[in-house]
């Protein structure tokens, strides 16, 4: 080829590389790339401007009272400065409400819950994946029923933990009903998701502890659950995140409208939920109550993200490379 | 095809065998010179998985203080062989074994034998070293934990063992520290290690340096060679050059392909003092393979 030749050559790709313009800007890839920009934007605006609104209305109950006083709580005090400011004296009957009965209620819910759900779930899990045979018909069947049951609505097992309660002949609305209904919520979540941890985990480490002449049990014990932790330490906090907000399944085993601290012990105590008291409050006819509410909403979503940074924290912090 | 003469243990005719059924080539294979005091044999050993037959038919004895190298072309079912050694196969779903492996004459696989018992005196190392996630003093500390076996000290054992690995210097400041942050070399030498302080009669390795550096294998072959003392040591390898530098005697399996399904059964071709199989194979498929033409 001659050099002339291979000049022209140069000066065609040359042209046809620097045009000025790019085929990812053309007129269809930015109507796609808006559209995607849009629903991005419809999720998290409108998620957004709810927080916001809500924070907005409740600004002015976040004080220490939210955590301190009943509903619909009577401080004269606070009483007298609200007539001082020339508000509706309807509003003074219901100067303070606080949440204190909901919040003690369900920090005393998560830990029966946790305390039933856990050992449960991850014991059931540790049989499916260390012990049953894999191909099993037996295992099959459990497997397709566990994602099943994790889809099968709150309301549910609310009441089949009412029946339950019922049938033991328990009293209605006390915390150990409301804590059998959310363990049953969240196991078969806790099964997943330990399950899911202890497949991560190396069956090289598996084997070289069986062939040192460990048995199963003890690779399981000393090997297998210790470096599955972080994994099913973070499952079940998801878990108990999700069952922390709901209300329904409470609403079925009676839960409500206790208005005074849970007497000791605590499981067999009549207790609220601070969901409950929440949609209590938020039904209120008077102003100052559902500003309550709003500030009551934004301390829950703040309890849920604390626990949910509380996993990512601990899978971050555990996170092994194998 | 070998310029050899063919011997008596190959027809002339069918010379791969290809055409043999997997009895007949099964009955052509050599047996050489075996050691005079045993530690295992595998008396007519097949393994199946589900219908799949993996190994069939062999028939080895391996010696006390010797290193028995096990090679062979991939598929060839000599890494089955040495997992059922001391019954890991039986942690493979579907996994059967027909014919016995006598272990100082009893059969590992009589119905009273404990599995985990079997272990505990036929250890084990892995191709991909395995430590566990803990300090490298717990890794070695584990298996003695583990068996209930009686320990005056501790420390001293794992002194013990990591000398007896030839990791002690390298590690003996560090002995707190996560096995993780050991070099792949070391890892190994961890494993084994952890493997020794449970002081076992046979040590069974399966490829045990083929995810190491030349110098990591050099440093394993020379700790094998050290070890040989003290214990037996069966060893799966790739790598001919290995077996033919480390061991004492070697088996030559083979694969055979089954004419309608094309599913690959392992059996054995030829097993001879090391020196003997390499200089002067008694067998054509060993030939071909140990001079790199097959496999």
């Amino acid at each position: 080829m001659s050099t002339a030749a291979a000049a022209t050559a140069s000066a065609v790709t040359t042209s046809t590389l620097a045009t000025g313009k790019s085929q990812d800007r053309n007129l269809t890839s930015l109507v796609f790339l808006g559209a995607l920009w849009f629903s991005l934007f419809f999720g998290v605006v409108v998620l957004f401007a709810l927080i916001v609104d809500t924070a907005i209305s409740g600004a002015d109950r976040f004080d220490k009272e939210l955590f301190t006083q009943y509903t619909q709580s009577f401080d004269p005090e606070r009483a007298e400065a609200l007539a001082a400011t020339g508000r509706d004296p309807k509003d003074l009957s219901a100067a303070y409400t606080g949440f204190k009965s909901g919040i003690v209620g369900s920090v005393i819910l998560m830990i029966t819950t946790a305390l039933m759900a856990i050992p449960l779930g991850v014991a059931a899990a540790v049989y499916l994946e260390e012990f049953s045979s894999k191909t099993s018909r037996f295992s099959r069947i459990v497997e397709v029923n566990l994602q099943n049951l994790a889809a099968v609505p709150a309301v549910i097992y609310g009441m089949l933990a009412a029946s339950l309660m019922a049938a033991v002949g328990a009293e209605r609305g006390i915390a150990i009903g409301g804590a059998v209904a959310l363990s049953l919520l969240i196991l078969p979540v806790v099964i997943i998701t330990t399950r899911e941890a202890l497949r991560s985990v190396p069956d090289e480490i598996r084997q070289g502890s069986l062939a040192l002449g460990a048995t199963v049990w003890q690779t399981t014990w000393r090997q297998t659950l210790p470096s599955a932790v972080p994994g099913i330490a973070t499952g079940t906090i998801l878990g108990l995140s999700r069952a922390i907000g709901e209300a329904a399944p409470l609403v079925m085993i009676g839960f409500g409208a206790i208005n005074f601290a849970p007497e000791l012990p605590y499981i067999t105590s009549k207790i609220e939920a601070f969901p409950l008291e929440i949609y209590d409050a938020a039904q209120s006819s008077r102003e100052i109550v559902r500003q309550a509410a709003s500030a009551g909403i934004i301390v829950l979503l703040a309890m849920i993200l604390g626990m949910n940074a509380l996993a990512i924290i601990i899978r971050n912090k555990f996170q092994r490379s194998w | 095809m070998s310029t050899e003469p063919a011997t008596a243990t190959t027809s002339s005719e069918e010379p791969m065998g290809l055409k043999l059924s997997i009895d007949e080539e099964a009955a052509h294979s050599t047996i050489g010179e075996v050691p005079a005091e045993s530690v295992m044999e595998t008396f007519h050993l097949n393994v199946f998985y589900n219908d799949f037959h993996a190994v069939h038919d062999v028939n080895l004895t391996f010696g006390r203080n010797e290193i028995t190298a096990l090679i062979g072309p991939s598929g060839c079912g000599k890494s089955t062989v040495l997992r059922c050694l001391n019954r890991m196969n039986d942690l493979v779903p579907g996994a059967r074994v027909e014919g016995e492996i006598n272990y100082h004459g009893q059969n590992i696989y009589g119905s009273k034998v404990d599995p985990i018992a079997v272990r505990q005196h036929i250890g084990m190392v892995f191709q991909k070293p395995n430590p566990f996630p803990k300090s490298i003093y717990d890794n070695i500390a584990y298996g003695p934990r583990v068996i209930g076996m009686k320990v005056d000290n501790m420390d001293d054992l794992v002194e013990e063992a990591l000398r007896g690995a030839a990791l002690w210097d390298e590690v003996k400041d560090k002995l707190k520290q996560s096995a993780y942050g050991l070099s792949g070399g070391q890892q190994q030498r961890l494993c084994i290690a952890r493997t020794i302080a449970t002081k076992p009669d046979v040590i069974l390795m399966d490829e045990p340096c083929s995810a190491l550096d030349p110098i990591a294998t050099a440093k394993i072959e020379d700790l094998m060679l050290e070890m040989r003392k003290d214990f037996t040591i069966i060893i799966v390898t790739h790598n001919m050059q290995q077996a033919a530098r480390v061991s004492d005697r070697t088996a030559f399996f083979t694969a055979k392909p089954d004419e309608t399904t094309g599913n690959r059964t392992g059996l054995l071709v030829e097993f001879d003092r090391t020196k003997q199989l390499f200089s002067n194979p008694a067998d054509e498929r060993t030939e071909a393979y140990i001079s790199g033409r097959f496999g």
